[in-house]
């Protein structure tokens, strides 16, 4: 299959598995930015190809894994309320917040659907003006143009039954976070290929001259994580830091200006809580005032509630790259995707399910053959 | 709820602007449960030995061993490219009696029906079964109706018991999977999970997918005839592939060890699950079934299901091993052997 088979293909990826371990001099630590690159590492096992060469370092890039916990517990109560329908991406539905997840609220009689588009969400409004329909709308900078198109459309349509809860959080700012926090070991990092597609890399620029740490575009099937993990080694070793594209097949300088302007059109950037990691300065996007009547939050007034966190889970020190997940005392026994404690270890794209499935009982003495 | 003797039942109701209705009053057992039966469920499944004058069906059973299962069958929408709700009844049914090494010969059919459900939508669902159930080489021998007020069911809810002759030797199951047997799969995977999900959300996959949705007998029916002994069979329904192992490896206290590349997949089903984000081996198939064979037969099996179209691709997809500290590997693109990870729940595609 085009754009795919190449990218998967053993010779080559095992070309450039070699020209990285001869090309390394020293242990080097690399951060994949996003849960997506996370999973393929591992599912495919270049973790243990490169093990003792290039320590990789998941990072917080698991849309799910760091959506506030208010923002899932308003969702929950809201969902609760006899009218009101909350939709959202699937995995959204399974992460606890402190009661329980929405898979729960629903159980228990709430109105709660999954969508795959968030233009689904805005086809149920309109189908039925008599309940209120809710978008939990999560994700980075690659759902946003998404999100923003509802809202556009919503108001083409003059819906007054229709609102979001805005979670949706940068990736840039994140990375800022992770490289002035005290301690912080990392060399490099893979930039997550489908949101610079969106974004565009140009803005990296002003990140590598500030912290002098390369970052190189990467997309996420084998090849590319690898070519990835190259060019920063090469970096590394040249004592560089640049910013390079190694997913040139999609990513452009200046992203998608169309999805761009959408999300300017719509959004504008704020301060946001992440779950696990704090507040971020600039990290997260809201509705412009002039969508305010789409808020939910402006809609239907937050209800004060208790937040409740499991002190079992270290999922903050996980998504800040601090420890792998396999680090935490709760990993894979109190831990597990059937009983999470936290998101990372729910979402497809959260690093504790990742190690969990491909990690935790990785056959001894697999090799490739 | 009681008639009085000068109610004067209209059947079909006719909805305003719409085709004829189920109503709750063609499940009360009156007249109009009676004309519903023999006017339409009968006839429909007429060539298929559905007799309604008794309460029970009585089996024309000589001395073989019997075996029985059962399955509801409550998919949304009932009507999908490659099969419907009532296809997947017959098939579903005759499917777990033929892995399990049994000729399906005889089924239950129990119908309830919401009420405000068309009855051209039911007549095309009754098409369906009597067509599949000639297909699957079944009779249907005894039925039942309900009606339940709208929105206690979606449509139509099916359940299916079906009752089989087994074969001799049966299939010795999971648990007697021996080191170097091979795991063998009748057809491409992950089309039937992969058609009902489009048919559901509409991506606009152009071409649609089309579910795998057939009967299995023949598959091993040929195998039987030409003297192949699988040690174990399964239709890898919900869960698909992935599942069916897990459970083998479970049951067997053996390691099984697939190869991805030797998976067969159809090119539109691997590009819409890589969209996404989905592996063919987590999604549910309808006629296609996972099989464990003694090494020597893998050859013949394959040979002789090559040139039936309907399994032409089968595949041998992997070994038994002897156990390690993982029951079920899977070589991935790169080589390296990783856990195959066991379905949870339905498969969720990723948010971005």
């Amino acid at each position: 299959m085009k754009y795919l088979d190449e990218y998967r293909d053993p010779v080559v990826a095992s070309r450039l598995v070699r020209a990285i371990l001869q090309r390394a001099t020293r242990p080097w630590k690399i951060m994949e930015v996003c849960g997506g690159q996370t999973h393929n590492l591992l599912r495919h096992g270049i973790d243990t190809e490169l093990a003792g060469v290039v320590e990789l370092i998941h990072g917080p890039g698991c849309p799910v894994c760091v959506t506030a916990i208010e923002a899932i517990d308003f969702a929950q109560q809201l969902a609760a309320q006899p009218d009101v329908l909350v939709a959202s991406f699937g995995d959204m539905l399974r992460v606890p917040g402190s009661r329980g997840s929405l898979l729960d609220v629903r159980a228990a009689g709430g109105n709660v659907r999954t969508v795959y588009s968030p233009v689904d969400a805005v086809e149920l409004a309109r189908r039925d003006p008599n309940r209120q329909v809710v978008f939990f709308a999560v994700g980075f900078e690659t759902t946003a143009p998404a999100t923003a198109l509802a809202v556009l459309q919503a108001a083409r349509l003059g819906l007054d039954n229709f609102s979001l809860i805005v979670a949706h959080v940068r990736v840039q700012p994140a990375m800022e976070a992770i490289m002035s926090s005290p301690g912080c070991n990392v060399n490099a990092f893979l930039a997550a290929g489908h949101v610079c597609t969106v974004i565009g890399y140009e803005s990296y620029e002003e990140f590598v001259a500030r912290y002098h740490v390369p970052v190189v575009v990467t997309g996420f099937e084998p090849v590319d994580l690898l070519s990835g993990i190259l060019a920063c080694v090469e970096q590394l070793e040249a004592d560089e830091a640049r910013v390079e594209n190694c997913y040139g097949r999609s990513a452009r300088p200046a992203g998608n200006t169309v999805a761009g302007e959408v999300v300017r059109q719509v959004y504008e950037i704020c301060d946001r809580p992440w779950r696990g990691l704090g507040t971020i300065i600039a990290g997260g996007l809201r509705l412009k005032p002039q969508w305010a009547r789409f808020d939910a939050a402006s809609r239907f007034g937050g209800l004060p509630m208790e937040v409740i966190e499991s002190d079992e889970c270290h999922s903050g020190e996980v998504l800040a790259g601090r420890i792998k997940p396999s680090g935490c005392p709760s990993f894979g026994t109190r831990c597990t995707p059937e009983q999470p404690l936290g998101a990372p270890m729910v979402s497809s794209e959260g690093a504790c399910a990742a190690y969990f499935r491909y990690a935790l009982h990785r056959p001894v003495g697999a090799t490739g053959s | 709820m009681n008639r009085s003797a000068a109610w004067e039942p209209v059947c079909p109701v006719v909805r305003p602007g719409g085709g004829a209705v189920v109503t709750l009053a063609h499940g009360e057992g009156g007249l109009l449960s009676r004309r519903l039966i023999q006017e339409r469920i009968v006839p429909a499944l007429e060539s298929i030995n559905l007799d309604c004058t008794a309460d029970a069906a009585l089996l024309p059973v000589s001395d073989c061993r019997l075996a029985m299962t059962t399955d509801s069958f409550v998919v949304t929408p009932l009507f999908f490219p490659g099969g419907d709700i009532g296809s997947l009844a017959v098939y579903g049914t005759a499917n777990d009696l033929a892995v399990a090494g049994a000729r399906p010969r005889w089924l239950s059919l129990s119908l309830i029906l919401e009420e405000g459900l068309e009855l051209a939508v039911l007549d095309r669902v009754l098409a369906s079964i009597a067509t599949a159930a000639r297909a699957a080489g079944v009779s249907i021998l005894t039925g039942d109706t309900k009606v339940v007020p709208r929105g206690a069911v979606d449509q139509i809810f099916i359940n299916t018991s079906g009752v089989g002759e087994i074969l001799d030797p049966a299939p010795t199951g999971p648990a007697t999977l021996q080191v170097g047997d091979v795991l063998l799969v009748s057809g491409p995977i992950a089309q039937h999970g992969i058609a009902v999900l489009e048919a559901r959300e509409e991506f606009g996959f152009d071409p649609a997918p089309s579910s795998d949705c057939a009967p299995l007998w023949p598959c091993v029916a040929a195998l039987y005839q030409a003297g192949i002994r699988p040690r174990a069979m399964r239709d890898a329904t919900r869960g698909g592939v992935a599942a069916v192992l897990h459970e083998w490896g479970a049951a067997s206290n053996r390691s099984l060890v697939i190869d991805e590349s030797a998976v067969p997949v159809l090119p539109a089903i691997r590009a819409a699950c890589e969209l996404l984000g989905l592996d063919p081996l987590h999604i549910a198939n309808e006629g296609t079934l996972v099989a464990a064979l003694p090494a020597e037969q893998v050859e013949p099996a394959l040979s002789l299901l090559s040139r039936l179209p309907a399994y032409a691709r089968a595949a041998a997809i992997g070994r038994v091993e002897s156990a390690s500290d993982t029951s079920v590997a899977v070589r991935r693109a790169l080589g390296r052997l990783q856990p195959l990870d066991e379905p949870l729940g339905a498969p969720l595609p990723r948010i971005c």
